[in-house]
Parts: structure tokens; sequence; C-alpha cells
């Protein structure tokens, strides 16, 4: 029993540290501007469209670097198209604005590369790996490209932990994300900043979606894969890196441990037709961390001094 | 003449002047043509009732809001436009109303968020925390740290300012002005909400600022009895018009301001 619980869960895990890659996207920009991104999902599916269709010419490396420009060539648009004009107005006319964002780059992207389902190839190795076979029989099956993924993922997270937590410019990032206005007026300028964190975003969007359209293809359902990060976004708190980190391993662990365990009981208790388990149990769980903990299980507590 | 400080403003030259200011919001008028100078070195008020205009008019000056007319010239400098982070650039510090502070930061980050515009060294260095940047680093936390003894706020130094009372958050706040080492203090009502010992304690940290740092300093306040003790020269606004300007003494025999404080009978 052991055996294909623990596949179960490693499985689930190497999942969840994908969704919580794009959950750390969302936090990005909300720690920075307190701005729901709307446009985050679109933006995953955008570079990885990207990089897709480059490859399909030049050599993998190069299209990374080209798109990873791409990436941060867009959020120089965003900031002087959009955001500079919006500086000190309401966070929901802001929301609005990453709604409109990623509605255009929804459409932006098909016009540019077409509507197909494209691969990304980077070479990586697809024999699955089997651990402790000693141990359990037949041992646990791993699957390296998500194993890789996982490891890609755990050091851009560290990178950014160290970038935003020892730099200046963290300490600026954390200045704007308390008060606009007080950072304003210590000499912070807000465009520059939204400019680094809209790129950063941008770089862990390609991240994000390079590593799901190796598992997954890219098209444009994988828009949806942002949807998954609501509930990540939930359980770890908007505000939190480390939140983001572990509420996707919650989720990616939780949903599949849910899917194979709960369901054939769910089909032997009830007489249900089972299934389906995957979609809804993230949200279930989101909802309840909602009714305990509204702030998330690492998210800033809401002091407010009366 | 250049002054020998460099600013470019001699004593009793003024460091700031606000010409004409005119600034309305979808017709409402905040500031009506609003005229007055900060003389370099001391402390200015800005005081009249409820909705006058004052906080518009520091808004104004340190480029949160874009006045419709007028201008400003600042160490002899006129901009059309300038932009909060270029004010704090020129050398323009402020502190706000409510307190505005890094809530989620303990009170010596928000201090040393005042040191943003002095740090000088690149990423690079700061990422590896060696060489220039850790002596510039140190060098900073230095002149952070004198001003903290300043303020007598060492025992709260590594508390979230979001759990401090608001006397204390009000001189973390000023704290924060401090280190940018501004030649030009803005304090927006200071010693709001504080009790009588708290004003006190505001009270003298202002006049040491100004004796201590040489400082020039304009501000918003309320009680009178502050205002008077502290301040070299006072501007008074009533419904976003300037309605009388001098020193304390003639500014409360003035019929006008007395006036507008206490109503007129029709």
């Amino acid at each position: 029993m052991l055996g294909p619980v623990l596949e179960t869960l490693i499985g689930g895990l190497l999942t969840g540290v994908l969704y919580s890659l794009v959950a750390l996207g969302f936090v990005l920009i909300f720690k920075a501007s307190g701005v729901f991104n709307f446009a985050q999902g679109t933006m995953v599916l955008f570079a990885a469209l990207t990089l897709a269709r480059l490859g399909e010419t030049i050599p993998i490396v190069a299209a990374i670097a080209l798109t990873a420009a791409i990436m941060i060539a867009l959020a120089y648009a965003i900031e002087r198209l959009v955001l500079r004009h919006l500086v000190n107005q309401e966070g929901m006319i802001l929301f609005m604005a990453t709604l409109g964002i990623a509605y255009f780059l929804d459409g932006f992207g098909q016009t540019l590369w077409g509507s197909d389902i494209y691969k990304i190839d980077l070479g990586m190795p697809r024999e699955p790996i089997f651990l402790f076979e000693s141990v359990f029989p037949g041992g646990l099956l791993i699957d390296p490209s998500e194993l890789i993924a996982a490891v890609i993922c755990a050091v851009l997270v560290a990178g950014l932990a160290v970038f935003f937590q020892v730099t200046r410019i963290g300490r600026a990032l954390r200045a704007v994300a308390d008060d606009h206005q007080a950072a304003q007026s210590v000499g912070i300028p807000l465009d520059y900043i939204w400019l680094i964190v809209w790129a950063v975003a941008g770089i862990v969007a390609l991240v994000a979606g390079t590593m799901w359209g190796v598992k997954l293809g890219v098209q444009f359902s994988l828009a949806q894969v942002a949807l998954k990060a609501l509930p990540v976004l939930i359980l770890g708190g908007l505000t939190s890196i480390p939140g983001a980190i572990v509420g996707g391993l919650i989720v990616g662990a939780g949903e599949k441990l849910a899917e194979v365990f709960l369901s054939p009981l769910l089909v032997r208790w009830f007489d249900l037709a089972g299934g389906g388990i995957e979609n809804w149990f993230a949200y279930v769980l989101a909802l309840l961390v909602l009714l305990v903990r509204p702030q998330g299980l690492f998210g800033e507590k809401i002091i407010e001094r009366v | 003449m250049r002054a020998p400080d460099g600013s470019g403003v001699g004593l009793d030259a003024a460091l700031l002047s606000v010409d004409n200011v005119s600034l309305s919001f979808g017709g409402v008028a905040a500031l009506t043509d609003v005229s007055f100078d900060v003389r370099k070195g001391e402390v200015r008020a800005i005081i009249g009732p409820n909705g006058a205009g004052k906080t518009s008019l520091l808004n104004v000056i340190n480029g949160f809001y874009r006045p419709q007319q007028g201008r400003i010239t600042f160490k002899g400098e006129t901009r059309p436009r300038m932009r909060p982070y270029e004010a704090a650039r020129a050398g323009i510090a402020r502190t706000f109303q409510n307190v505005a502070l890094f809530r989620g930061m303990t009170a010596l980050d928000n201090i040393m968020a005042g040191r943003s515009l002095k740090m000088r060294r690149g990423l690079f260095w700061q990422l590896l925390r060696v060489g220039p940047a850790l002596t510039e680093e140190v060098a900073h936390r230095r002149k952070v740290e004198d001003i903290i003894d300043f303020l007598k706020i060492t025992h709260i130094r590594k508390i979230p300012v979001g759990r401090l009372p608001y006397g204390l958050q009000k001189r973390v706040e000023l704290g924060r002005a401090l280190a940018m080492e501004p030649d030009l203090l803005l304090l927006d009502e200071p010693m709001a909400g504080m009790n009588l010992e708290e004003k006190e304690d505001m009270s003298r940290y202002i006049l040491d600022v100004k004796n201590e740092f040489g400082t020039t300093i304009a501000l918003i306040e309320h009680d009178m009895g502050v205002v008077m003790d502290l301040s070299d020269r006072v501007v008074v606004l009533d419904y976003g018009r300037k309605i009388a300007d001098g020193t304390p003494d003639e500014v409360r025999s003035d019929q006008k301001v007395i006036d507008a404080y206490l109503g007129v009978r029709h």
C-alpha cells in the first residue's frame, strides 16, 4: 500500500511544483502593486507559444534567450503604455487593466504564432525511472522531466528569494507594495520598480510555460492552468513567496491523492460515478482555508489598528 | 551668488517658492492663486480650518499633484512638472497626515528605505555583500543608527511598525524622512492624535532637527499652541486661498484669521 501512496504523492508534488511556479508570477506582481494580475495565465501561454514557434527554426537555447528578451520587452510595453498612466489609481482599475492585457495577449499570440498545438522539445529524458526497487515491489515510478522541472523551479525560487530579500531592489519592492505614496516620497521611482517586477514575472511565466508546454504541449488551454493557481494563492496567501510554493505542493499532492484514493471510496460507499475529483478538490480546499484563515497559510496577518 | 553650501540659495533667501498655484479636482477648486515662500533654515507653518487645502498644497510641492496653474521653484530651479521621486531626489522629504509607513517592515528597515536614494552600488556587489557594497551598507547603517538614537527609538527598531503605537509610528516616519537628509522637510500634522506628552516630545524633535541639522521645515498643524511656539512664520489658508502670512504674532491678531477660525457673524 505504501508504494502506490508514495508514488502518487511524489507525482502530485512534482505537478504541484509547476502550480507553484504559475502562482509565483501572481504573487510577485501582487506584492509590488497590490494588483491581482489577471494576465499572468496568458503570459504563461504567450511565453510557451513564442518559445515553441521560435524553437522550430532556431536552436532551443537561442529560442529561450530570445523569448526571455521578448517577455522583458513585453513588460516594458505594459509599463509604458498601461501602468504608467494608472499610478495612484485604485486596485480595481488596475485589475481591469490586466484583464484587458490578458485578452489582448490571448488574441495577439494567435495572430503572431497561430492556434494549433505545438511542441516544446528541450531534449529532456522521457524514459521513466524507478526508485527504491529493493524497498517496494516494482519500485517507484518517476517521470524524469518532471523531476528536472522541479529542480529548475527550486533554483528559480531560491534565486528570487535572494533577489527580493537581500538587494536594494527587494527593499524598494516591499516598500512599493506597502504604500505607493510613501515609497515615492522617499525617492523610489514607481515605474522602474514596476518594470522590473513585470519583467521578472514574465521570466517566471516563461519558465512555467516551458515546463507545462513540455508536459502537455502548447495549446490555448494552457492558460487554464493559471486557474489552478487561484486556489494555490488562497492557500498560500497572496503576498507570500513561500506560500505560493507550499500552496502549490499541497494542491498538487492533495488532488492526486484524492483522485487516486478518495474516488474509489466514493464509488464504493455512495455508489457515485467517481472521478473528476482532481477538478474540484483544490477549490474546496481553498474554500476551507478561506473560512479558517482568510489571509492564507503564509499571508501577512491583517492588522487593523482602531 | 552661490551659497557656501552649494545649494544655490543663501540664508534668508527663499529655498522654496510657490507662485500663483491653482489646483482643482473636476471643477472643485482646492487651491486658488496661492503664493508663499519658505526661507532657508526656518520653520514655516501652514495653518487653516479643515478643508482649507493645506495637504493639497504639500502634495503639489512634492509632486503628487500637478497644479493647473502656477509654478514651484526649489533651490533656484523652476520645473513645470516634478514627479514625486524627482522631488525626493532634489531634496524634499515628507511625512503624511495618516502615517504612511511600510507596515510589514521593521522600524529599522523603514528608516533604511529613506536611504534608497543615497545608495549607489550596483546589484552585483549587493548580491555578494562584499567589497564596496558592504562598506556602503555599513556606512548607511551607521547614519540610520544615529537617527534612531536621536529619536530615542532604539528599543523598537526591530519591531514591525504595524504593531507600534501611533505616537511611535509618527516618530519612525519622521526618522525615515530624516534619513533622506533633506533640504526641505514637509510635515503633515506631525502631532495629530497625540497626547500632550507626545506632542511635547515631537515639538522638541522638530526644533532639534532645525537647530542640529539645519533642515528647513514646512509643517501643517492644528494645535495653535504648537504652531506659535515652533514656527518662525505662518501662512494661513481658508477655502484654498491665502488669507494671511506673517510671524505668529501678526497672524494671531489678524482679523481675517480670527474670522476664519471662529466664523463671522452675518
